[in-house]
């Protein structure tokens, strides 16, 4: 998170935090587990009135930022979701909301004011088997027949794919890329729930077949949409990153206190060196982390030429390292860290699935290599 | 020019200078001290030159931006330094004035030197007249600072100094030292030490180049034989050196990180990073190999980590957010990636890492640097003690065990053997 907030944004922060303490303590969390939704429509009202949905989406629109980076502003908002492991379709609802208001055309505004107000929820249905990475396009289908647009494909996973109202549609139309805003009870749509390392968050698999919806529903231009979807990921990516840097402090401040209260040998676990170099180790990352994450955020919200660069940094980083940091902390914990009942696994859920969506470390330690290559230093 | 120059006419003025004074240099030019690569000729050609460079920078009222104006430097902020650092990017800039010189030396000289003392040496190493070295670490133990046995004997207005300091980068052609001496054996050691200078060349002091694994000779070893010291060259009080020693050790773990040091942003001047594991990628032609590009990447990904974390502790120290023991965090990260960007490299040069011709580009640095990793994990206090710091006084865990806190110096148990090089 951001070392040094204005005093709005601190406000923010902090009614955010509050807000999340009061709706979904951990013990709700647990409550939820079996509940489709893994979340009620109060709660993200609250949320949505406190300007959860709004951030990314222009004043002529209804939305607006707190310090002028409505990104840097949700940043926040993600990093307390990550350190509550907050449910809720933050990521997408965000995501969509920022596009619909982006391109533009008016026929969206109604859309918008719903998503704004929470009443009404959205996601993006970008992820599919093939090719399984957001990198490399997708297979989806959107043909344009007369006034109308048909959608056939298949996409997974589809975050509150169950839940949401409107889904944002990323396929192809020829060579190009093309978005849809699909009412959810389209014909031709059907849900199926996924099984997920999740506890919190709910993912679906969504079948389109043969769904066909009047060409009002294109978001921007058909074909065109190439620089949408990467505006999309940008944001996406930015928002996932914050959020699971915020697990992973949840972690970190567990896993400190741990040490100081626990005694083995007639010592605090906070005594042995061995440990101690162990908890630099992880502070080290989690601060690097925060860094970059950061750096990263405020690079794509001021639109700098560097920011797709760092994005891939921050999320490889806070995959990859994240994760050690996450594992260590289990293991310092000893056999309660693997347990249901202790709180660890819910931020370590949060991380991982954090990790795997939008790219892998791995994933995006290609596309470094490509910007290394760019850059020049590469003949 | 005054104290509240905007950003936006200070680089004016800084890319006027530079276009008009300095020479590029290429990604390649870059010569690491480490990589045994000049001649002492070329040393010395190149020590000159930067001193040369360091005046131009001062007569142009670019030199010690962070440096109060009353001792010759021009009272700017982090921000003017950074604008600095951004300018000089693929220039030539007086690398070796930096560290030690700048920070820690200069910035302990501010903290606790005399007004005469500051009046001395602040405008003469800003005019690049003065390059200082640390005289901190020696033989018998580099992480133990507070258990330095040189011995600094009171005689009148003068000391009388004795030991041996040890890692000093340069001291074969630098001017000063900053000195911590014992000056009380009876107390225990954080309480019997007192901080000196004293210039390089004179009677009585030695310099003995150090010969590395990879044939460097840049480290030395310097020997004190009844040094004098006049009493006006000590800094902070006599017995209190551990509380200028404290503030020195900051300084030091500040690195680049402090903004009295310019260092010019981007890969230009550095021996690793993300441009150099690319540049042996195209030398080996593996670059479409995805265990290279992985590779690359993840060089690529811990450079950009690095800058900005250490963008992020200078900032929160600067602003007070952060304790100033954070600056360990930067040390720690800085030095374990740089180790592990050489092992990137030695692994992407595959067979060309342990047998090389002239003809092979970049590759031919990969395995001497490999054999000589450790340096980024040891030079500038250990990555040991870095984790010491960051869990007891960021953290707030309990201290290590210490059988030498309460006792009388003299009486601490030592080395069989003196230690060091040759010992």
């Amino acid at each position: 998170m951001l070392l040094n907030l204005d005093r709005d944004q601190e406000l923010f922060r902090e009614t955010t935090a509050k807000l999340l303490d009061e709706l979904v303590p951990v013990g709700e969390l647990r409550r939820r587990r079996d509940d489709p939704d893994g979340f009620d429509d109060g709660y993200w009202r609250r949320g949505a009135e406190l300007g959860w949905t709004s951030l990314l989406v222009g004043e002529e629109n209804g939305g607006g930022s707190i310090g002028g980076k409505g990104l840097v502003d949700l940043a926040l908002v993600a990093y307390e979701f990550g350190r509550h492991a907050a449910p809720g379709p933050l990521v997408v609802t965000n995501v969509v909301a920022a596009t619909l208001s982006e391109s533009g055309d008016g026929g969206h505004g109604s859309v918008i004011s719903e998503l704004l107000s929470g009443r009404s929820i959205a996601s993006w249905c970008l992820g599919e088997t093939e090719p399984n990475s957001p990198f490399d396009g997708v297979a989806m289908q959107i043909g344009v027949d007369g006034s109308d647009v048909v959608l056939n494909g298949i996409k997974r996973p589809v975050e509150s794919g169950a839940r949401a109202d409107q889904l944002l549609v990323t396929g192809r139309t020829g060579d190009g890329m093309t978005q849809v805003l699909v009412p959810a009870g389209a014909a031709g749509v059907s849900v199926t729930p996924m099984h997920t390392i999740d506890m919190t968050r709910r993912f679906s698999v969504i079948t389109f077949e043969d769904v066909r919806i009047p060409s009002s529903a294109i978001v921007g231009d058909v074909g065109k949409a190439d620089e949408q979807v990467r505006r999309q990921l940008q944001r996406a990516v930015a928002i996932v990153n914050a959020e699971a840097v915020g697990a992973m402090q949840s972690a970190f401040d567990i896993t400190v206190e741990w040490a100081f209260d626990r005694y083995s040998f007639g010592r605090p676990l906070a005594s042995y060196q061995e440990l101690k170099h162990r908890f630099s180790d992880m502070k080290t990352w989690l601060e690097a982390s925060q860094a970059i994450s950061d750096a990263a955020t405020d690079a794509v919200a001021s639109g700098s030429p560097d920011a797709e660069e760092l994005l891939a940094a921050a999320k490889a980083f806070i995959g990859d390292y994240g994760s050690e940091l996450m594992q260590d902390c289990v293991q310092i914990h000893g056999g309660i860290g693997v347990t249901f009942e202790h709180d660890l696994h819910l931020y370590l859920r949060r991380h991982t699935v954090d990790r795997a969506l939008f790219g892998t470390p791995a994933e995006h330690r290609q596309r470094l290599c490509d910007f290394v290559e760019r850059h020049g230093e590469v003949a | 020019m005054s104290t509240d120059e905007d950003l936006e006419s200070f680089r004016r003025r800084v890319r006027a200078f530079v276009q008009a004074n300095l020479h590029p240099v290429s990604s390649t030019a870059f010569v690491d001290p480490l990589r045994n690569e000049r001649t002492d000729e070329e040393e010395l050609a190149a020590v000159a030159r930067d001193r040369e460079v360091q005046r131009m920078l001062f007569d142009a009222d670019l030199a010690g931006i962070c440096f109060p104006r009353e001792y010759g430097g021009q009272g700017l902020s982090p921000a003017h330094q950074h604008v600095l650092n951004a300018e000089l990017a693929g220039y030539e800039f007086p690398a070796r004035l930096q560290a030690p010189t700048l920070s820690p030396c200069a910035a302990v000289l501010l903290d606790f030197g005399t007004e005469e003392q500051k009046q001395r040496h602040i405008p003469a190493i800003l005019k690049g007249e003065e390059i200082w070295m640390q005289f901190l670490s020696e033989p018998s133990g580099g992480s133990d600072v507070a258990g330095a046995l040189t011995a600094a004997v009171r005689d009148g207005d003068q000391w009388m100094l004795n030991g041996s300091k040890i890692w000093t980068t340069g001291a074969w052609w630098s001017d000063w030292g900053l000195c911590l001496a014992r000056t009380n054996w009876d107390v225990p050691k954080h309480r019997g030490l007192t901080v000196f200078m004293l210039p390089i060349r004179q009677q009585g002091l030695e310099v003995h180049r150090i010969e590395m694994l990879n044939g460097s000779k840049e480290f030395c070893q310097e020997f004190l034989t009844d040094v004098v010291v006049p009493d006006s060259d000590r800094i902070g009080e006599i017995d209190d050196g551990w509380t200028v020693g404290t503030r020195w050790m900051f300084h030091e773990r500040m690195l680049t990180n402090s903004p009295l040091v310019t260092v010019p942003m981007g890969d230009a001047h550095k021996g690793d990073g993300a441009s150099f594991v690319s540049r042996v990628a195209r030398d080996t032609r593996r670059l479409s190999d995805p265990s290279v590009r992985d590779l690359v990447g993840e060089a690529h990904m811990l450079d950009l980590t690095d800058r900005a974390l250490r963008q992020r502790i200078s900032e929160g120290i600067a602003t007070g957010v952060m304790a100033d023991q954070s600056a360990a965090i930067g040390r720690l990260f800085g030095g374990v990636v740089s180790a592990r960007i050489r092992t990137i490299g030695f692994e992407i040069a595959g067979l060309a890492g342990a047998a090389w011709t002239d003809d092979d580009g970049e590759l031919a640095y990969c395995g001497t640097d490999f054999l000589m990793r450790q340096v980024s994990c040891i030079g500038g206090g250990t990555t040991e003690m870095a984790r010491n710091v960051i869990s007891e006084r960021v953290l707030g865990m309990p201290r290590e065990l210490t059988l030498d806190r309460n006792v009388a110096f003299r009486d601490v148990p030592r080395n069989a053997s003196p230690g060091g090089p040759g010992a």
